[in-house]
């Protein structure tokens, strides 16, 4: 059984169509990368999965939960970071995922706690409040927040972005690690190529709300006679009805 | 409803205060002048005026009890607000809590909160002053009640108006106790006011509550009937207050409000 289960998803603000009838599965251990460029759709899609954005149509289920019919067991299994959600500046890392612990309903949270704080390598950080973190740092604790309740669905929106090369690696490994060692599916989105074909199985290419091409990221640029996967996103963002079959 | 996801968002209250000056001084220091300039005010009265009246049970006391109604109001809008300052609605609302359990929590973190400001102005009142509640009699609790349920009422609109209109909106909540109190006849009868004043008195549990207070101490009579109206009238506040606050969030969650959350995000 597939993580997670889009099917015919739609969102419209009046007469503009920001997501159009996108459908697809993350399939357990993958990392699906949702890409296209600004505007395309990828953060409305992934704010219709964690339930703070009502679909206009369509249906999402985690884990074989519906969101629109059993949102806590949908969201009980699902976690995301994402940089423009840090946790609260004015609390300490370790009260924010206690907090966080207790509202995903973790059990044995001191433990968990400590685990994802050994994880992100955060011990040093423990007891100093998130707000004077450096924008790596604060990456780090949003993903330890992520990993917390050991989520089957880990939604990441752009969580590499504003980080140095040796921070993004170091993110990338801990998020493979994460796919490798448990079932749990991942949908990533990146505006950067080299990350996307170096971590995921699969990638989506969305364009005006629409999915336009989806395959693997080492083999799809050559599928559509482009030399790499940022040549084929530019013309995906330029000419994407060049592109639709 | 899981009360491990209420107490989380209460813990977060107790961490934000515990570690910040200006989140715990606010707690009593406002409700310890107030006491303490209204205590001086009564007895430079009870010196200028016929012998015998004490203005000490009807001014202080109510002023006490206006205070209560505020920090219960303040209490829910401060524990919404820290969300709005912290932009945190994504994070909160893409976790497994519901609406009715974030409720539960900015009530419960206001009873934490009101409560602090209660014991320090019954303590002001009392030890400094001599205001006794004891001439209040019985019905001292269910004038607390009324005035604890009608702020909460209060405090979820004001969140309410705040979700729907943006950060930026924080303002038209601030003035709201200063809007009701001339309605809520703190410091005169309902009587006072002119006929229209009077309409929009009586629906305001509040006034229920000072008309009983100042009809005990001047010893006239007091229908506990009159309080029930109140009482009853509070009671629909909160239900419509919680009605309000759920159509506004839901309307945050079709439009993509609580997502992109910001001063600009009236739509």
């Amino acid at each position: 059984m597939s993580i997670l289960s889009v099917s015919r998803l739609r969102k419209t603000y009046g007469e503009t169509v920001a997501v159009d009838g996108v459908s697809f599965e993350v399939a357990p251990r993958e990392i699906l990368g949702l890409l296209g460029p600004n505007g395309a759709g990828k953060t409305t899609t992934i704010n219709m999965i964690l339930g703070v954005l009502e679909p206009t149509a369509g249906a999402i289920a985690i884990g074989g939960r519906s969101l629109a019919s059993d949102r806590r067991a949908a969201l009980s299994r699902t976690n995301f970071a994402a940089v423009y959600a840090p946790l609260p500046g004015n609390l300490t890392v370790a009260q924010n995922l206690r907090i966080f612990g207790m509202l995903y309903g973790v059990h044995q949270i001191g433990a968990r706690i400590d685990a994802v704080i050994h994880q992100f390598d955060l011990a040093r950080f423990r007891h100093t409040k998130c707000g004077v973190l450096s924008s790596g740092e604060q990456t780090r604790v949003s993903l330890a927040k992520a990993m917390l309740n050991e989520p089957r669905l880990l939604l990441l929106d752009e969580p590499t972005a504003s980080l140095d090369p040796a921070t993004a690696d170091d993110v990338r490994r801990r998020i493979q690690a994460f796919t490798s060692m448990g079932d749990g599916g991942v949908l990533w989105t990146s505006h950067n190529m080299y990350e996307v074909e170096s971590v995921c199985d699969r990638v989506l290419f969305l364009s005006h709300g629409r999915v336009l091409l989806e395959g693997n990221p080492k083999t799809l640029p050559r599928e559509h006679g482009k030399d790499t996967l940022e040549q084929l996103f530019i013309a995906v963002a330029r000419e994407p009805l060049a592109l639709e079959h | 409803m899981d009360g491990r996801r209420v107490f989380a968002l209460v813990l977060r209250q107790t961490y934000l205060i515990r570690g910040s000056v200006s989140r715990l001084v606010p707690l009593f220091i406002w409700v310890a002048i107030d006491m303490v300039l209204w205590g001086f005010m009564t007895r430079y009265l009870n010196t200028v005026t016929s012998p015998g009246f004490d203005f000490v049970p009807v001014l202080l006391g109510a002023v006490l009890m206006w205070d209560f109604f505020v920090r219960v109001m303040q209490g829910v809008t401060l524990a919404f607000f820290e969300d709005v300052w912290s932009r945190n609605f994504l994070n909160i609302f893409a976790s497994p809590l519901s609406v009715v359990e974030y409720l539960a929590a900015l009530v419960v973190s206001s009873i934490m909160t009101s409560t602090v400001g209660l014991v320090i102005m019954l303590t002001l009142a009392t030890a400094v002053f001599g205001l006794s509640f004891f001439a209040y009699g019985v019905a001292l609790v269910p004038f607390v009640l009324v005035l604890f349920t009608f702020g909460i009422a209060i405090g979820i609109i004001g969140c309410a108006v705040v979700l729907r209109l943006g950060p930026s909106a924080e303002w038209f909540i601030w003035p709201i106790p200063a809007l009701l109190s001339p309605f809520a006849g703190v410091f005169y009868p309902i009587a006072t006011l002119p006929a229209w004043m009077q309409l929009i008195a009586r629906l305001l549990p509040p006034s229920y509550v000072f008309e009983g207070m100042r009809a005990i101490v001047l010893r006239r009579p007091f229908h506990m009937a009159s309080l029930a109206v109140g009482a009853v009238l509070s009671v629909a506040a909160v239900m419509i207050a919680c009605g309000i606050f759920t159509r506004v969030y839901r309307h945050a969650v079709r439009t993509g409000l609580i997502a992109r959350y910001s001063a600009e995000s009236v739509s």
